[in-house]
């Protein structure tokens, strides 16, 4: 029971992680239809941000909140330099592009930072929470759960209530009539790109405590945020979530319970969950089949 | 072929006599280079041929057929095993391997292909991304260790050179790997130019239109991803017996990002493109690397966005319009209308 309920905790709190990555990959996939690749790398190179700034001796919540900020301006540039002019291209030369700016970020971080592991500080207390009475669970992993939700309610709140929030939905939704009653539509995915990238440095830096940082950190996490996108519907960011939660759940209770999986095989869990989804539900769970007209 | 082509001359040759005179000089220089290149030199060259074989596959896919592929390293890695498994494991020679490599990739290809089909673009391209994620855990894992070598991977030993040739080994090994090369390159050639080929590229273009036509779409698909995973193993049961050695690790996600690299270098949809990129994996990355052992794949990058934007035919593009320029400029009206009706670029013929 021990053992349950710390590994659904654990779950949960890499849950959230992919959860975080999972809704930084639907915002941009709502607003263009595209999957954009580079998330996790981008994600990867903001908590090297992050991690320079609290070397430099500045306190943990501050360089928080300075990286998210470097973040979303980063992700505005990205989308305003790089993004933009291929708008309209075929989509195979978007996914170039894309993975191109995956390798950009990732050979850029080894460069700057070197390939050698580093610890990156986790902002929770050290001593575990007891749960339940006989069952502790570390505190980051409840620390990240909460961090996560609190993510997932701004967001919310800034898309349902505010008027900014609304017209980046229309804008997603259906940019040529957006673009008639006035909204900038090019300024608003500017913006969903900006806001993207912080949440995935939300994730980036929830996930470094512990899995250690270096430039090919996010590989693994990046499948799993797909895979929970995925499963939740790609066109449903509350989906995506519940999604990213699932996985993170599914793959620590797979991990711990089947006995030729155990942690070797955690990534093939990952994949599988996707080929199953795409094949058996491509909407994923809680998302809209759509028709295409061709 | 029309008469009006065949009397238009570029300096005294026709247009079909230039193709074959630069093949030629091709030819003669794959075969000189060996044998006044250093050991080391011929081992990076006969690199750039298991990478252009292994581009070749890729563009089979993506260029020809319009699939996503960002894990064919994993097929790769997947021939690469298949030889190092035979030779070490069973002492199977080196040259029977390789057909057994090709053939395991071919089914290992169509089976996933199979689901692949109903993954339409980006779903097949996060599909091959994760399989790329995960087969060097997949290497990796304990139970398969017996045979796999686990992380320590499995060292081979080199071919000697048959019948007492006078060739050192990374000579021989370069002939052997020219003329699988030159076999697999005149194989898909011969194939795109058929009627399977044009039923691949339709279902690119048009894959509405392609099954309105009766083109069995599904089927064609699948077996495109067969042939393309095909081609990606044999490259990979040649890279294992030249470089010696398989790890895990050397299959990562990188390995199927470079192929994609040098398949957007070398051209999208063209053969000749695939020895351009493999060219351009083996020999630019050398020179990136004295400045940072990052740079290379900085370089990668760059050249990937760069080349999306102000290239997107990539080197086999560009040749092509500076022989076009050539012709506008120099050539008669007839010749520049030849190239183009005899170029790879068209496979439109009257048959």
């Amino acid at each position: 029971m021990d053992l349950l309920i710390q590994q659904l905790v654990a779950g949960l709190a890499t849950g959230g992680i992919y959860a975080s990555l999972a809704l930084s990959l639907v915002m941009i996939y709502q607003a263009t239809g595209l999957i954009n690749f580079a998330q996790g790398e981008m994600a990867m190179f903001s908590t090297y941000i992050a991690w320079t700034l609290v070397n430099a001796g500045m306190p943990y919540w501050p360089a928080f909140f300075l990286t998210v900020g470097c973040s979303f301006v980063g992700g505005i540039l990205i989308e305003r330099l790089v993004i933009r002019p291929v708008e309209n291209a075929p989509m195979l030369s978007i996914v170039i592009v894309f993975i191109g700016l995956l390798v950009v970020f990732n050979s850029v971080a080894g460069w700057i930072w070197t390939h050698t592991i580093k610890p990156f500080p986790s902002p929770f207390p050290d001593q575990p929470l007891e749960l339940i009475a006989g069952t502790a669970v570390p505190m980051h992993a409840v620390g990240v759960v909460v961090v996560t939700l609190a993510v997932m309610a701004l967001l919310y709140f800034f898309f349902r209530f505010t008027p900014l929030g609304l017209a980046m939905r229309a804008a997603a939704q259906n940019p040529v009539s957006s673009r008639l009653v006035g909204i900038r539509v090019g300024r608003m995915l500017a913006l969903g790109w900006g806001l993207a990238a912080s949440v995935g440095a939300v994730a980036g830096m929830m996930v470094a405590p512990i899995v250690f940082l270096d430039p090919g950190m996010m590989s693994g996490i990046l499948l799993y945020g797909f895979a929970g996108a995925l499963l939740g519907g790609i066109g449903n960011p509350g989906g995506a979530v519940l999604g990213g939660f699932m996985v993170g759940v599914m793959e620590n209770l797979v991990g711990t319970y089947v006995p030729f999986v155990g942690n070797e095989l955690k990534l093939t869990v990952a994949l599988v969950i996707i080929v199953l989804v795409v094949l058996v539900r491509p909407a994923g769970l809680f998302g809209k089949v759509s028709v295409t007209r061709v | 072929m029309p008469s009006a082509v065949s009397s238009a001359t570029l300096w005294g040759l026709r247009a079909p006599s230039w193709k074959k005179l630069s093949m030629a000089t091709v030819g003669v220089v794959a075969v000189v280079v060996p044998l006044v290149s250093s050991d080391y030199r011929t081992f990076q060259f006969t690199l750039a041929l298991v990478y252009a074989i292994a581009i070749l596959g890729l563009n089979i896919l993506t260029g020809y057929n319009g699939q996503f592929s960002l894990g064919h390293g994993a097929f790769y890695a997947v021939g690469a095993y298949t030889v190092a498994i035979m030779m070490a494991r069973w002492s199977v020679p080196y040259y029977l391997t390789l057909p057994v490599a090709g053939l395991v990739c071919l089914v290992i290809g169509f089976l996933f292909g199979l689901p692949a089909l109903r993954l339409e673009g980006l779903y097949l391209a996060v599909a091959t991304l994760g399989l790329a994620i995960a087969v060097p855990q997949i290497l990796k894992y304990g139970r398969l260790e017996r045979w796999t070598g686990g992380v320590q991977g499995i060292v081979i030993l080199k071919p000697e050179s048959p019948f007492g040739l006078p060739l050192s080994q990374d000579q021989w090994l370069y002939f052997f790997t020219l003329a699988v090369t030159v076999a697999v390159f005149i194989a898909v050639r011969n194939l795109l130019r058929s009627r399977s080929g044009r039923a691949i590229v339709a279902i690119r273009d048009h894959h509405v239109a392609a099954q309105a036509m009766g083109i069995n779409t599904a089927l064609v698909k699948s077996l495109t991803f067969a042939v393309s995973a095909c081609c990606t193993g044999i490259a990979g049961a040649l890279g294992a017996t030249v470089v010696q050695f398989v790890a895990p690790d050397s299959f990562n996600i990188f390995l199927s990002i470079s192929f994609l690299v040098g398949m957007v270098v070398g051209g999208l949809a063209s053969i000749s493109g695939a020895v351009y990129g493999g060219l351009f994996l083996q020999f630019v990355p050398n020179v990136a690397e004295q400045i940072s052992k990052a740079a290379p794949w900085a370089v990668y990058g760059l050249f990937l966005i760069g080349f999306m934007y102000f290239m997107p035919g990539g080197i086999s593009g560009a040749l092509g319009r500076v022989w076009e320029g050539i012709n506008r400029r120099w050539g008669s009206k007839d010749l520049h209308r030849a190239s183009i009706a005899t170029g790879p670029s068209t496979r439109v013929r009257d048959e």
